[in-house]
């Protein structure tokens, strides 16, 4: 993937008021710590997004609640999951609903944190329907394409979190990174 | 012009006993009347914002063209193969463990989902926007077996609390204010502390909305589109209403048109790309659902709420998608209605469109769907008699056109469902003999007679010509006006334009033909001696002569027939059809000849290039396109190709209006602006040295002989407001090409417009 794709990424999600904070997959779950409000639910990142998650070292802080009940859910002002794919051309995450939960934890919060790793960047729409059709058909996955917070317009004036979360903040995952944190 | 005169003056002297059409039209103009002080504003503010980003969304877009053209050969090809598209996705979707319901109509639809709602004991059906579930009606259905439905769109909400239909198809509640809904909370609600700002009403409806759907038990949703490979939809909002109504019901039923089938997820792409900018200019919406239900997710129990939220064990989710014909399988048989079926419900037309802005979909809408496109759409589901109350309100401006991203033709299927609504109601008893001399036209008889008045306006011209200036006296005589108003429906309000004594044609034979000799002659052209321009305004078409002539073309002037304009605004196809033959008759020894077709009316040219591809063979059609110029594309082609600008009269010459300076408001015809001819004016300008100011709005509303019913006269100055608060105190020297937009500046800011043309040649 090349860098022009990041930062055409990042700077979409900058025009859409979602924070990024980039880093190795050592520092995940700081950057999570940081990004995540009080109380926080989350799907393990194992269980949620792409399998490559399953021998990365990037891990979810222990705060984060990773087996809610719905009670949980209900009380939690973050949410905590994967994206599978990001599009750079729209600051889109592709976010897959699976049996952990990850669709629920996504959506019924305040603020939604996204786990992305870098890799799974692709430059835009077409590319990521092909990434799609194939799970589609073969796999009969449920993704949806997050571009910034739930919004509306229809009460006289846009307004964020509508039924959805109000804040979204992207933790992006780069393999070669030193390691500097924030940005 | 006398927009401010009392619109009820001098009538009782002559005002016969009402006729049933008088009535229709008082009821009409008293019905738009109401919706412009009520509702105009909030629609027109949001309409023309929703547009802005359309262009500013579009704009930043690479390659939109060609994603327009790609959305629109998926939709040929997928309502090609529809029936077969309908059997591929029944299969994939009940192989994920679905179940697929072709309903004939409403009625067979409304049953399913019943049945479905009884048999899974529902009490609670929450439900996200669809259209296709409003035009069942299947909110009254569920209703009647005790099922209480809630919409969770919060714009449908609102109309839900408020017992309104929905105004625009993307933006339902545009119509209402922010008071207003402030209003409907305190008053259904009651709160201890009544929400009041976007924030605090969005945040109310969220937390009531939120409770409602903890404890649905079904969810319905539409589908944006439906991928028959994979039985995938894709459904697009903004507001996450979507995804909490599939995710918190454990049944979810889909209700979309056959339509919305397209071969393969990979079709949804360019569709993904173009929804949201068309419709209100987002470049994405914020959620893109693409399900392949039954969904993975675990159901929260949200009455147990203490269990796990992912327990581990299969949920039982059951998912129903219903396809519903309702008539569409008819309409993709049907030539003109089949490219309705094309149409992705992203409202660019209804947002692109003058008349809708000022009135919105109450006044510009059937049951179900609304805007320019609404008139497929009822014609094709209700019948023509629904798309008849508003089918009118189409003036065939045309600039829905190229906002369109699936290519549309709107107008075009407006005026074939106008002419089947002439053939269909016309009454026989009418007493149309006494004009028959004046209406030799194609149509069958009994047709509305302002209808036919304004539809033959080719011969009316013709015969007010050679009457005047006798015509012209008694056009302005008020009983016979009133009787034209009774009549036809031609607003008294209005001028009507004055005859001229010597037309176009005549002149040019007296002063002794071309005045530049072939040999001497850079190119050679026709101009086209359109109505308007032959026997009212031949000013315009003398400058154009000049200019021409200046340029070094030998121009010629033939006696040539209408354009069918008039009549393919009033439905007249067979005699438009008839009117385009005539005119290829009559041209087509100048193309052989080599001759260009240089164009003064923006509307006729619009017509050759656009509406003749329908009444002419294809070759005929091509050959007229492409040798027709609008007359100031035709000035900026010469220039280029090396004429002499210092022959055509620069802005510091000159007495009289161009005087004034350098300095033009130029408002480009509508229709001139969708075949792309528009901008010619003003890079001319800019070449000689003049300062345009251009005006930005779609179309001025008179709309050929739109402005001058009495039944649309309000609502055609209404949109002609944007352009009375852009030009409206101009010190500027108002240009205009088009003829009726002429009419409606003058109406409207008494400036008395000259054709761009008349500013730029040299003088007699
Ligand atoms: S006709 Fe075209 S512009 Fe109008 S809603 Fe349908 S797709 Fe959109």
């Amino acid at each position: 993937m090349s860098l022009a794709d990041t930062s055409t990424f990042t700077g979409r999600l900058d025009d859409l008021g979602v924070a990024v904070s980039a880093g190795p997959p050592a520092e995940c779950a700081a950057m999570v710590e940081a990004a995540a409000g009080e109380p926080a639910v989350g799907v393990p990142l194992d269980r949620s997004g792409p399998a490559a998650f399953a021998d990365s070292p990037a891990t979810l802080p222990e705060r984060i609640e990773t087996e809610p009940t719905t009670a949980d859910l209900r009380g939690a002002h973050t949410g905590v999951t994967a994206a599978s794919l990001g599009v750079a051309e729209y600051g889109s995450v592709a976010l897959e609903a699976d049996a952990a939960g990850t669709e629920p934890v996504s959506l019924f919060v305040d603020r939604h944190v996204v786990v992305l790793r870098e890799a799974d960047l692709v430059p835009d729409m077409p590319d990521a329907f092909e990434w799609l059709g194939p799970r589609a058909r073969d796999e009969s996955v449920d993704v949806v394409f997050a571009t910034g917070p739930s919004a509306t317009a229809d009460m006289g004036g846009l307004v964020h979190g509508a039924h959805g979360p109000k804040e979204v903040h992207v933790v992006l995952l780069r393999e070669d990174d030193p390691g500097e944190g924030e940005r | 012009m006398s927009s401010d005169a009392d619109p009820g003056a001098g009538t009782e002297d002559a005002r016969p006993a009402e006729a049933p059409g008088d009535l229709d039209r008082e009821a009409k103009a008293d019905r738009i009347r109401e919706l412009l002080a009520t509702e105009g504003d909030a629609v027109a503010a949001n309409t023309r914002g929703f547009n802005e980003g359309r262009y500013e969304s579009t704009a930043r877009l690479d390659g939109y063209e060609a994603l327009k053209d790609e959305a629109r050969a998926i939709k040929e090809d997928a309502i090609e193969r529809l029936p077969a598209l309908i059997d591929e996705v029944t299969e994939t979707v009940e192989a994920n463990g679905g179940t697929v319901y072709l309903a004939d109509d409403a009625a067979d639809a409304n049953r399913y989902i019943r049945e479905v709602a009884a048999e899974r004991g529902a009490e609670r059906a929450v439900k996200s926007k669809s259209m296709t579930s409003e035009e069942i009606e299947v909110n009254d259905a569920l209703a009647d077996d005790g099922v209480e439905v809630v919409e969770t769109d919060l714009g449908e909400w609102v109309l839900q609390l408020a017992e309104e239909e929905p105004s625009h198809i993307v933006a339902p509640a545009i119509h209402k204010s922010r008071e207003a809904i402030a209003e409907l909370f305190a008053e259904r609600f009651d709160p201890d502390d009544p929400p009041e700002t976007a924030e605090e009403l969005t945040m109310f409806a969220r937390e009531r909305l939120g409770e409602l759907i903890e404890d649905a038990d079904l969810g319905m949703t539409g589908a944006n589109f439906v991928a028959a490979d994979s039985g995938t939809m894709l459904l697009v909002t903004s507001e996450g209403n979507a995804r909490k109504t599939v995710t918190a019901t454990d049944t979810h039923v889909a209700v979309a048109g056959v339509e919305k089938l397209v071969p393969t997820v990979e079709d949804f792409s360019p569709f993904v790309e173009l929804i949201g900018r068309s419709g209100t200019g987002q470049d994405v919406t914020s959620y893109i659902s693409t399900l392949t239900p039954p969904v993975d997710s675990p159901v929260p129990d949200f009455a147990a709420d203490e269990g796990p939220l992912a327990d581990g064990s299969e949920s039982d989710r059951e998912f129903h998608l219903v396809l519903i014909d309702n008539g569409r399988l008819a309409m993709r048989d049907d030539e003109t209605l089949r490219e309705t079926l094309y149409c992705i419900r992203c409202s660019a037309c209804s947002n692109a469109c003058g008349n809708f802005q000022s009135v919105g979909g109450h006044a510009f809408g059937g049951e179900t769907y609304s805007g320019g496109i609404a008139t497929g759409w009822e014609a094709g589901i209700e019948g023509l008699d629904t798309a008849a109350e508003f089918n009118d309100l189409c003036t065939g401006c045309s600039r829905c056109v190229p906002a369109c991203p699936v290519g549309i033709d709107i107008p075009w299927i407006n005026t074939a469902v106008r002419d089947r609504i002439n053939r269909g109601e016309a009454d026989p008893s009418q007493l149309d003999w006494a004009f028959e001399e004046l209406v030799p036209d194609e149509e069958p008889g009994g047709l509305d007679l302002g209808t036919r008045l304004v539809g033959n306006y080719a011969t009316l011209a013709k015969w007010g010509h050679k009457t005047a200036p006798l015509a012209n006296r008694l056009a302005d005589v008020g009983p016979l006006r009133a009787v034209a108003e009774r009549v036809a429906g031609i607003d008294r309000r209005r001028d009507l334009p004055a005859f001229a004594r010597e037309s176009l044609v005549e002149w040019f034979e007296a002063r002794g033909g071309p005045a530049v000799p072939a040999d001497e002659a850079t190119r050679e052209a026709v101009v086209y001696p359109d109505t308007a321009t032959n026997y009212v305004d031949v000013a315009r078409g003398k400058a154009t002569v000049r200019a021409l002539e200046a340029l070094g073309v030998r121009v010629l002037v033939p006696d040539l027939p209408g354009s069918g304009r008039p009549p393919l605004s009033q439905g007249m196809v067979a005699t438009a059809e008839a009117a385009a033959e005539d005119v290829y008759a009559g041209l087509a020894p100048h193309l052989d000849a080599g001759r260009d077709v240089v164009v003064i009316e923006p509307s006729d040219l619009a017509t050759f290039r656009r509406e003749y591809e329908r009444f002419l063979p294809t070759d005929s059609h091509e050959r007229l396109a492409a040798a027709s110029y609008d007359a100031m594309e035709y000035v900026f082609g010469l220039l280029e190709n090396g004429a002499d600008p210092a022959a055509l009269r620069a802005p510091s010459e000159g007495t009289g209006p161009v005087a004034s300076g350098r300095r033009i408001a130029y408002h480009p015809h509508c229709q001139a602006r969708t075949v792309e001819v528009g901008e010619y004016a003003t890079a001319t300008f800019e070449r000689l040295g003049y300062d345009v100011l251009v005006s930005d709005t779609e179309c001025c509303g008179m709309a050929g002989s739109f402005g001058y019913k009495t039944d649309y006269y309000e609502l055609s100055v209404d949109v002609g407001e944007p352009l009375v608060e852009q030009f409206g105190d101009t010190d500027r020297t108002v240009v205009a090409p088009g003829t009726s937009c002429t009419e409606q500046l003058d109406a409207l800011l008494e400036a008395s417009p000259l054709h761009p043309i008349e500013v730029i040649a040299p003088r007699e």
